[in-house]
């Protein structure tokens, strides 16, 4: 279970999140809607623990362990994972090296080429990582980094953006297997935050919370569903009349 | 053997030029070096060389104990050569020497490549002639198995005077390793090694070079390389031990159609190295291809990592590839890349960075559960880590083993 309770993020010194409280119990996958700027990639950097997003208020509680002053690498070996939107080129940095350090210990050969196969990447194994990549390879790369490294939290920065509606499904079957959904409700462990600007990954991942983030803060949680109507019939200007209303939690 | 004696006018070109300061690199004192060594004992097989040796020439890429995945085999200690042997019919690998008695042609190639009078160290070598080895792969012939030679500095003080002659006939294919050494760890010596390349119609050479000096030993090489019609050229250089100062800046000339040519360096240098190391093409016939990549780490050390490309014939095509990576805070990397056109269809390009690692790239790989000493090593090794077209699997293990082998210092 991750428990965020009264979070306050700086970018150089600026302050982007305040005062944010969320939980996601385990085996739940939520979705974070808002617009851009809203601090969304921030709040999941925050809880991946890169040293730029730094937490000057609240604490990041997982598992019980508060994991708020915890060191980035520490925090992935605990069992937090993320797939990035713009991840960086590693020029010389082959693909296949990316899925046997996301590996660990258990790398080998043969696992590094069945899940390139499942996610349609053995072409791209002997490429250097991201370069040259298009927007679904990207995606597919991170799945498939993720699906190696097995994280119990997985934190997706738009995992549909830029990817053809051909690739979306396998997307979406991808982010299923991260997110244990074939195993009945009970038996889940793994968790998810997604950010969606379009809700289309909803069509294949079955999200129960949604929540929106206006301006550093999260305005409303609810059904995603709801959440996703609403804001294409309304716009985030209704979400952002809640935001001075209240905070709410999942 | 017979004594190396070249024409009265290379020696007269010679001495003319026997003040010539090189165009780059420190100019080095030439007078505190002596130029004559000991005889050393011929040794029929190589395995019986003293074990000192053939472990600091094993570092180098040179393996003596074993010789079954090795064409020929040739070892020059300061300037007596110490074995020579071919495994096959139809390679040559012997002194320049015993060459020189063999072909009587051989004077034709003589200071073709490589103009005796580019500088005082081209000078010196052909003033001091103190042999070198002459390597011939005869017309078709593939080796599968590539031919070594190491050049071993044994004796401290000395101007180690190497000039070296390799030959692939039409159709003919040849792979060569060369490991250059030292017995030394800190007294002071100087290499100088002419090495020309000939390749014919046809053929394909590939040409690995691991240095592995100390940090008091001066080092300039003297490379030409001239290809003919449809020839290749590959060349892979290592260096990832200390040096004193290394300055070389090999030349390659594209003379036949569809001639081609590939420089791959790997340049690191500790404290205290000075490296002034580049690669030069001239693509003068219809056709003709380049591609000179370097990858550039300093610890420490300094760094001018060159190359120059030429274009002078139509359809050319040249690309040029400069990295440096900046590991530490007081070494300097400066990269210098030149191309020159001198007509409109040619296609000539190259990029350059130098930098330190992206703090974005080191923790985007600890998101992925590395520490920080992972991550920076999974950077350095795959910046280090050149896919080298063409050259032989074998060769390309031995390679990359060579540059592993020195990777763990770096982080």
């Amino acid at each position: 279970m991750l428990e965020i309770r009264q979070l306050t993020v700086t970018v150089e010194g600026r302050k982007i999140i305040q005062d944010i409280n969320l939980n996601i119990g385990t085996g739940e996958a939520h979705v974070l809607f808002g617009p851009n700027g809203s601090g969304k990639t921030t709040l999941l950097m925050a809880i991946m623990g890169f040293p730029k997003y730094r937490v000057t208020q609240g604490n990041i509680i997982f598992n019980g362990r508060d994991i708020t002053s915890l060191p980035l690498d520490e925090r992935a070996r605990l069992g937090i994972g993320m797939s990035f939107q713009r991840p960086p080129v590693v020029r010389g940095v082959k693909t296949s090296d990316m899925i046997g350090a996301s590996l660990g210990d258990r790398e080998d050969k043969l696992t590094i080429d069945r899940l390139a196969e499942r996610a349609n990447m053995t072409e791209l194994l002997d490429r250097e990582i991201n370069y040259g990549f298009s927007g679904g390879e990207i995606k597919r790369s991170e799945l498939m980094q993720l699906l190696a490294q097995k994280p119990e939290f997985t934190l997706l920065d738009e995992p549909e953006s830029g990817v053809d509606l051909v690739n979306i499904a396998l997307i979406g079957e991808l982010i299923n297997e991260l997110l244990d959904k074939s195993c009945p409700i009970v038996n889940r462990k793994c968790m998810g935050l997604i950010i969606t600007h379009t809700g289309h990954i909803m069509d294949y991942v079955n999200a129960r919370t949604g929540h929106v983030m206006i301006d550093g803060r999260i305005s409303c949680g609810g059904d995603p569903r709801e959440i996703l109507a609403t804001i294409k019939k309304q716009g985030y200007e209704e979400c952002a009349k809640c935001v001075l209303g209240r905070t709410t939690s999942a | 053997m017979r004594e190396i004696k070249s024409s009265q006018t290379y020696r007269d070109k010679a001495r003319a030029a026997s003040a010539k300061p090189a165009a780059h690199g420190d100019d080095i004192d030439l007078g505190i070096y002596v130029s004559s060594a000991e005889e050393q004992p011929y040794q029929t097989d190589p395995s019986q060389l003293p074990a000192k040796a053939k472990e600091q020439m094993l570092g180098a890429g040179v393996i003596l104990d074993d010789t079954s995945q090795r064409s020929g085999t040739f070892i020059q200690m300061d300037n007596t050569p110490v074995h020579s042997s071919s495994r096959q019919d139809d390679i040559e690998v012997m002194a320049m020497s015993q060459a020189l008695e063999k072909h009587d042609w051989l004077s034709d190639y003589w200071w073709q490549a490589v103009a005796v009078d580019s500088d005082k160290y081209t000078a010196h070598v052909e003033l001091n002639q103190s042999n070198g080895y002459f390597i011939r792969a005869l017309p078709g012939y593939k080796t599968i198995y590539p031919v070594q030679a190491c050049l071993y500095l044994a004796k401290a003080q000395l101007a180690q005077n190497v000039h070296n002659i390799i030959i692939a006939e039409e159709g003919s294919e040849l792979h060569i390793v060369t490991g250059c050494t030292t017995a030394f760890k800190k007294e002071p010596g100087l290499h100088l090694g002419v090495s020309e390349f000939y390749i014919k119609r046809g053929a394909k050479v590939t040409f690995t070079m691991i240095h592995s000096w100390n940090p008091e030993i001066a080092v300039r090489p003297r490379t030409g390389v001239i290809i003919e019609q449809d020839g290749l050229f590959l060349s892979n250089y290592v260096i990832m031990k200390p040096v004193h100062s290394l300055q070389m800046y090999p030349a390659a000339r594209c003379a036949g159609e569809n001639a081609t040519v590939r420089f791959n360096s790997i340049l690191v240098a500790t404290p205290g190295s000075m490296m002034d190391v580049g690669s030069r093409v001239l693509l003068d016939a219809r056709g003709a291809r380049t591609e000179i990549i370097s990858r550039a780490i300093t610890t420490g050390g300094n760094i001018f990592a060159r190359g120059y490309i030429e274009g002078n014939a139509p359809d050319v095509k040249g690309h040029l590839e400069c990295r440096g990576l900046i590991l530490q805070g007081e070494g300097m990397i400066h990269a210098i890349p030149e191309l020159k056109g001198t007509l409109a269809n040619i296609d000539l390009s190259h990029e350059a960075a130098v930098g330190k690692i992206a703090e974005e790239e080191i923790e985007y790989l600890m998101a992925r559960g590395l520490t920080r000493t992972e991550a920076t090593a999974t950077i350095v090794r795959g910046f280090l880590k050149v896919d080298i077209e063409g050259l032989p699997p074998l060769l390309s293990a031995e390679l990359q083993r060579a540059v592993e082998a020195s990777e763990e210092d770096l982080t």
